[in-house]
């Protein structure tokens, strides 16, 4: 038995997890127009690469990694492209951004595809080029690209792949259902990913709240050497860090990767998918969401094609408007609120949550700050909540980063602790983009600086030799001045000069 | 020896301080010509805050020039681009106190403006390209020209040349990519707000 250790902190939110779990994993089916981000996660995105009026079959590629940290997008089904143009996405910001809208025909006209008949076979590099070429990005909610986390400085040994089927937030139940319904997938795809890194050992972690999802799991791992690994629930376990902590004993280092310590983490939707991608040759086209909530009359786990508008899955579920409160894409803890049902779904929708207002209240005002300390006891990651604030506030920066701003991890344990109902976790992403926008603007200045003095240089070796021209001139001229027998002096200078212009007119004239 | 000092201890002790001046003095003239540092730090430090915009606006030729006149005295609050911030944090570095901006040499800008030509409009004069303290506009003469945006500073040095008026200076437009979080307001309130 491995001996799980503990992290600091956490809380224990009521799960209502149970609402969503009832049935099987449904297909959401094929709504009439499909729009897909160009820009869905974490990397810098991608470059269409259809035209409108194009038709597509579905797994086509539609657009390319732009850059090393770009995820490529594929047609979801077959159609074909109505425009390429700023859209609404799901985005705390509510900003648009550039889409590809697609017009379903409801064919769902597969282009060729085929897999790998032996992964084993594969050099990590192609087996790397798959998943990329797959537009596999992190499903579990961040996005950060799955290739560019799988290719690991050869330097660092990958001695551990954790699989984290963790999902501790409450309401998301989507790798459940996974778990429940694909486990044989699942570990297929956690082979892959272990023979791609040369893992020493291979975890997967979930917490024992979820005990059919633990029993699919060992069922389908008996015979290879992965290991399923359950501990006892708490938020937010399925932090990365927090789940590296618990299952190794190793902590990251601030500022660092879990590369560093030999470590990579996978979430189990995205291992799904590399399987899919390598044994199967398909690309990353739709994931399971969960969309639950009192607001909607069949909650559950859908199987939703990237790019499904939220108003039309919405209404496949049973939305009952009068009743939702607040639409929120992912967990009640990390997600934000959904301002535009316009918005599609993409790779990163762990959960779509339209609660009522008896369900999740909307937040009381705040209150002043008591100094009780309870949020720095539910800190996972040993943090002094109440000062971050205090410097937040203050805008204090320097001391922000002193005191490791940078390594809050945003789970809001701390506000759904605070008695005051303060949005902490508001302060330090406000915190987080003001040092980043003021290095930005210092690196900018920088780059300026340069420029100007780059420019002032310039000018000033044009006029030095400028200068030197002037010279050379007037040294060039006393010396025809002298030889036309003067002295060298200014007025013979200028006695030459009009002697020279007169005889210039004179051939002129002639 | 030790019988002559004694005889003249004053004279001793003369001799002996003024020993240890020729020492020390030719070992500080010594580090004085090795050690000696190039250009003004103070003005180098300064110039390390001010936002480079190249503006002019502080009634210098430029942010390196303004930082020399503040290392010698003159005020900190000339600089509209960098506004309060940058006020407070040269305030911290000279050890004075922190003055409101002076409105004299313009106002601080909510948020920087990127200059933009109008293309078709422009007549490919070069007159903006000469007058930009970054060399941030491309362009030839009797061609098209353009501001490279990422590299403009907003100091609007090119508005005021062009004979045609085909320069706009506007914000930058948001978008996902640069949008940040923002401080919640501040509502605090106490119990006895409540019951109102």
């Amino acid at each position: 038995m491995r001996k799980i250790r503990d992290f600091h902190g956490g809380v224990h939110p009521p799960e209502n997890k149970a609402q969503s779990l009832h049935g099987p994993i449904r297909p959401a089916g094929i709504p009439p127009q499909l729009i897909i981000p160009l820009s869905q996660s974490y990397g810098s995105g991608a470059v269409a690469l259809v035209e409108p009026g194009q038709h597509v079959a579905k797994g086509e590629q539609i657009a390319r990694a732009e850059g090393l940290s770009g995820v490529p997008e594929h047609a979801p089904s077959s159609g074909r492209v109505a425009a390429i143009e700023e859209r609404s996405i799901a985005h705390p910001s509510g900003l648009p951004a550039t889409c590809i809208v697609l017009d379903t025909d409801g064919r769902d006209e597969w282009i060729a595809h085929h897999g790998a008949e032996d992964f084993r076979q594969l050099e990590p590099a192609a087996l790397l080029d798959l998943i990329r070429n797959a537009g596999i990005s992190g499903m579990g909610g961040a996005g950060f690209p799955a290739a560019v986390k799988l290719s690991v400085n050869p330097a660092n040994r990958i001695e551990t792949l954790i699989i984290n089927g963790t999902e501790c937030e409450p309401y998301i139940t989507a790798d459940q259902a996974l778990m429940r319904e694909c486990s044989v997938e699942i570990i297929g795809g956690a082979e892959i990913l272990a023979h791609l890194l040369g893992a020493k050992e291979t975890l997967i972690g979930v917490e024992d709240n979820k005990p059919k999802g633990i029993a699919a799991l060992r069922r389908a791992a008996q015979g290879s050497a992965i290991e399923i690994v359950s501990f006892p629930a708490k938020y937010p376990s399925g932090g990365e860090k927090q789940l590296i902590e618990m299952l190794t004993g190793k902590q990251v280092p601030s500022n660092g990767l879990p590369a560093d310590i030999q470590v990579v983490c996978q979430n189990t939707s995205t291992t799904l998918a590399v399987y899919r991608a390598v044994h199967q040759g398909e690309p990353l086209l739709s994931r399971v969401t969960t969309v639950t909530g009192e607001a909607v009359t069949r909650p559950g786990n859908y199987e939703i094609l990237n790019g499904t508008p939220i108003d039309w899955l919405l209404q496949q579920v049973g939305f009952r408007q009068e009743h939702c409160s607040r639409l929120i894409m992912g967990g009640p803890m990390m997600g934000f609120t959904v301002t535009n049902v316009a918005a599609p779904i993409t790779k990163t929708s762990t959960c779509l949550l339209a609660s009522t207002e008896t369900e999740l209240p909307s937040p009381p005002p705040a209150q002043p700050c008591i100094r009780c300390g309870f949020c720095s006891e539910a800190c996972p990651v040993k943090l002094l909540p109440q000062q971050l604030y205090w410097f937040a506030r203050g805008k204090e920066y320097e001391k922000l980063e002193d005191h490791h701003l940078f390594d809050c991890i945003e789970c809001g344990a701390c506000s759904y602790v605070c008695p005051s109902n303060i949005p902490l976790v508001q302060y330090y992403r406000a915190g987080k983009a003001q040092i980043l926008e003021l290095r930005d603007e210092h690196e900018r200045a920088e780059r300026s600086r340069v420029r100007f003095e780059a420019r002032q240089e310039r000018i000033e070796k044009i006029a030095l030799a400028r200068q030197e021209k002037r010279a050379q001139r007037k040294a060039a001229a006393e010396q025809r001045a002298r030889e036309a027998g003067g002295d060298g002096s200014e007025q013979d200078l200028i006695q030459a000069a009009i002697a020279r212009s007169r005889a210039r007119r004179k051939e002129q004239t002639r | 020896m030790y019988e002559l000092f004694s005889q003249y201890p004053f004279t001793a002790a003369m001799l002996a301080l003024v020993g240890l001046g020729l020492v020390f003095g030719a070992v500080l003239g010594y580090a004085a010509v090795k050690f000696k540092t190039e250009g003004n730090p103070i003005a180098d430090q300064v110039n390390d805050i001010l936002p480079q915009t190249q503006c002019g606006q502080c009634g210098y030729p430029g942010c390196r020039p303004y930082a020399e006149a503040i290392a010698n005295g003159e005020a900190i609050n000339r600089c509209p681009p960098g506004g309060e911030t940058t006020i407070a944090q040269l305030a911290d570095l000279l050890g004075v106190e922190a003055i409101p901006l002076d409105d004299e040499h313009g106002e601080e800008q909510p948020a920087p403006l990127v200059a933009y030509i109008r293309e078709d409009e422009c007549i490919g004069c070069t007159k903006c390209i000469q007058a930009c303290p970054v060399d941030a506009i491309l362009g030839a003469a009797k061609r098209m020209h353009t501001v490279i945006a990422s590299e403009c500073t907003g100091c609007d040095l090119c508005v005021e040349p062009c004979p045609v008026d085909c320069i706009d200076m506007l914000p930058e437009p948001s978008s996902v990519r640069n949008w940040r979080w923002e401080m919640p307001a501040p509502a605090e309130i106490i119990a006895t707000d409540r019951a109102a």
